[in-house]
């Protein structure tokens, strides 16, 4: 039964870094192929820790993460077949738009010709024709974003992972690369998740909401947003939007201690 | 789209002005300093073996062109090969430093045991040990130059932004790939930085060496002609040289600035112009 296979299962992750601060407690968490996750939650809770466990980038201290449908290496390791967006764009500066989005296809090994052909593709895709010549420092914040996004996508990963991808643009080009984002997911159905301070945004693009809590890091509460009808600008103003971040935000604020609370 | 970038270079006619100001106002410092030089001499009517004017420097320039070109050639030759050596040892050693902490921690030290002696100290050493003079003169100048890209091109490649290098291991990039596709890279204007340093320390290095080795003959250096115009009063002759000395360094150090800015203008902070610095 396949389709009842997670595309990856996190069961009592815990991570403690050498300098002793607990990031993550014991963290269940199942992700379904083709799904929309967000994770939200207070700074400090640990979301970025638990996004680069997923990618493999650093080590749980206990618990495990099965990846029941992927391959696995000679070593045993999971071939994750990940595409990761960080906070910042994280372009080579001395590289093209069009070398930075290769860069996926040429360490695979891939041939230049084709992996231009197929950076092309995708570069049209996220609305960067014409300026695959460019070199990074000629881009505005949010056209970087969308190379960056444009690299990730490249490989056709089974898994988007995304660190507060937006978090840094202004509001009107955070909704824009929003919008472009669900299309993308809506045409190829990868897997997702998104990293997020904010509920609006969490609620916009995500199925589910992971709440996290601080201190230690910890899964506090898993909101479910279902929506009927497509997730556009009416969908934005809607009432049942609106009703979606009362739930989120009463549950983000429920992590805060009280005591902790900005007066 | 809503985010395109704005037109850039909004000011270029300012950049303008600035280009040529560059320019002119060291000229004009240049002349009046000259010009005063010139002045005090002939006014004071001071003896050209204490004091020589300006115009009796470029005369003695022109006049004994023959021989100090033939010198001027010679350093030069000591200067570049010098610096390449350093460039290339200093680069495969900072690589190697990079790939393996060992050998950075084994040989660090010795690096900079080499930075921190004195050249003057050493050059007699080396020129007594090794028998071509040549060879010598161009391991006490390779000494001077290596520090400096050897250690600006170590920090340049532990400089790699993390995020790139887990987007590298993300992708199972292997250790040729990192280095060739992202240190080298975000090491080259570091290296840069470094070798603009060393091109100036190689020509002093040079020009201590044989200041100590005294070789005189046919195959001697712009430091020996001064040495010989000195011992001879040949004051006139004795500033020449060290015009040509200063104007040596100068081109060296525009010569790699140049260079520097070709490699980096696409990319670099570093080699783009305040205007189009955003
Ligand atoms: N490399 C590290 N070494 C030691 N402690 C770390 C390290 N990275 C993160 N931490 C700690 O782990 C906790 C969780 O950090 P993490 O970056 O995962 O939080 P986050 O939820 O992503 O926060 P933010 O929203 O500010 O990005 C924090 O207390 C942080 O100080
Ligand atoms: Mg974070």
């Amino acid at each position: 039964m396949t389709a009842d296979r997670p595309l990856v299962a996190l069961r009592g992750v815990t991570k403690r870094y050498r300098t002793g601060t607990l990031a993550l407690n014991g963290i269940d968490l199942s992700i379904r192929q083709g799904e929309f996750v967000a994770l939200l939650g207070a700074s400090g809770c640990g979301k970025s820790t638990l996004l680069r466990i997923l990618a493999g980038l650093s080590a749980p201290s206990s618990g495990s993460i099965d990846w029941p449908q992927a391959a696995h290496d000679a070593s045993g390791d999971p071939l994750r077949d990940i595409g990761f967006v960080f906070q910042e764009p994280t372009l080579m500066p001395w590289a093209s738009v069009m070398r930075n989005v290769t860069l996926p296809l040429e360490l695979a090994g891939m041939k230049r010709s084709e992996a231009e052909d197929r950076a092309a593709d995708w570069l049209a895709r996220v609305e960067l024709k014409g300026f695959e010549k460019a070199y990074p420092r000629a881009l505005s914040g949010g056209m970087k974003m969308r190379v960056s996004i444009a690299r990730a996508l490249v490989t056709r990963p089974r898994l988007l992972l995304m660190d507060e991808p937006f978090a840094a643009l202004d509001e009107i080009t955070r909704f824009r690369l929003n919008n472009d984002l669900l299309h993308l997911w809506s045409e190829d159905r990868f897997t997702v998740v998104f990293v997020t301070h904010s509920v609006f945004e969490s609620v916009f693009l995500a199925e589910r909401v992971v709440v996290m809590a601080p201190r230690p890091g910890r899964i506090a509460q898993e909101v479910g947003i279902a929506v009927e009808g497509p997730r556009d600008e009416a969908f934005r103003t809607s009432a049942a939007y609106a009703e979606h971040c009362r739930t989120v935000s009463a549950a983000l604020s429920a992590t805060i201690n009280p005591a902790e609370r900005p007066a | 789209m809503s985010d395109e970038p704005s037109p850039e270079r909004a000011l270029p006619s300012l950049g303008g002005t600035e280009a040529w100001l560059r320019i002119l106002a060291p000229t004009v410092i240049a002349f009046l300093f000259l010009g005063g030089w010139e002045a005090v001499v002939r006014i004071n009517a001071i003896p050209h073996y204490i004091l020589p004017g300006p115009v009796l420097v470029a005369q003695t320039l022109v006049r004994d062109w023959g021989t100090l070109s033939v010198s001027l050639l010679i350093t030069l030759k000591i200067t570049f090969m010098a610096l390449s050596v350093a460039a290339v040892l200093g680069l495969v050693l900072a690589v190697l430093f990079a790939q393996s902490r060992i050998i950075e921690l084994s040989l660090f030290p010795f690096a900079v045991i080499l930075q921190v002696t004195p050249i003057v100290a050493i050059a007699p050493l080396i020129i007594i040990w090794v028998n071509d003079v040549t060879i010598s003169l161009l391991i006490c100048a390779w000494i001077v130059a290596f520090f400096p890209i050897l250690s600006n091109t170590t920090v340049g490649l532990n400089s790699a932004d993390h995020n790139l290098i887990d987007l590298f291991r993300l992708y199972r990039a292997n250790r040729w790939q990192v280095l060739v596709r992202l240190l080298l890279p975000s090491a080259l204007p570091y290296f840069l930085a470094g070798l603009r340093i060393s091109g100036g320390l190689a020509l002093i290095g040079a020009i201590v060496a044989e200041f100590v080795a005294g070789t005189g003959g046919s195959a001697s250096g712009l430091a020996y002609r001064i040495l010989e115009a000195g011992y001879q009063l040949q004051i006139p002759r004795m500033f020449a040289a060290l015009v040509l000395v200063s104007g040596t360094g100068i081109a060296i150090f525009l010569a790699l600035t140049l260079l520097s800015h070709l490699l980096l203008r696409k990319w670099h902070e570093s080699a783009m112009g305040r205007g189009d610095r955003r």
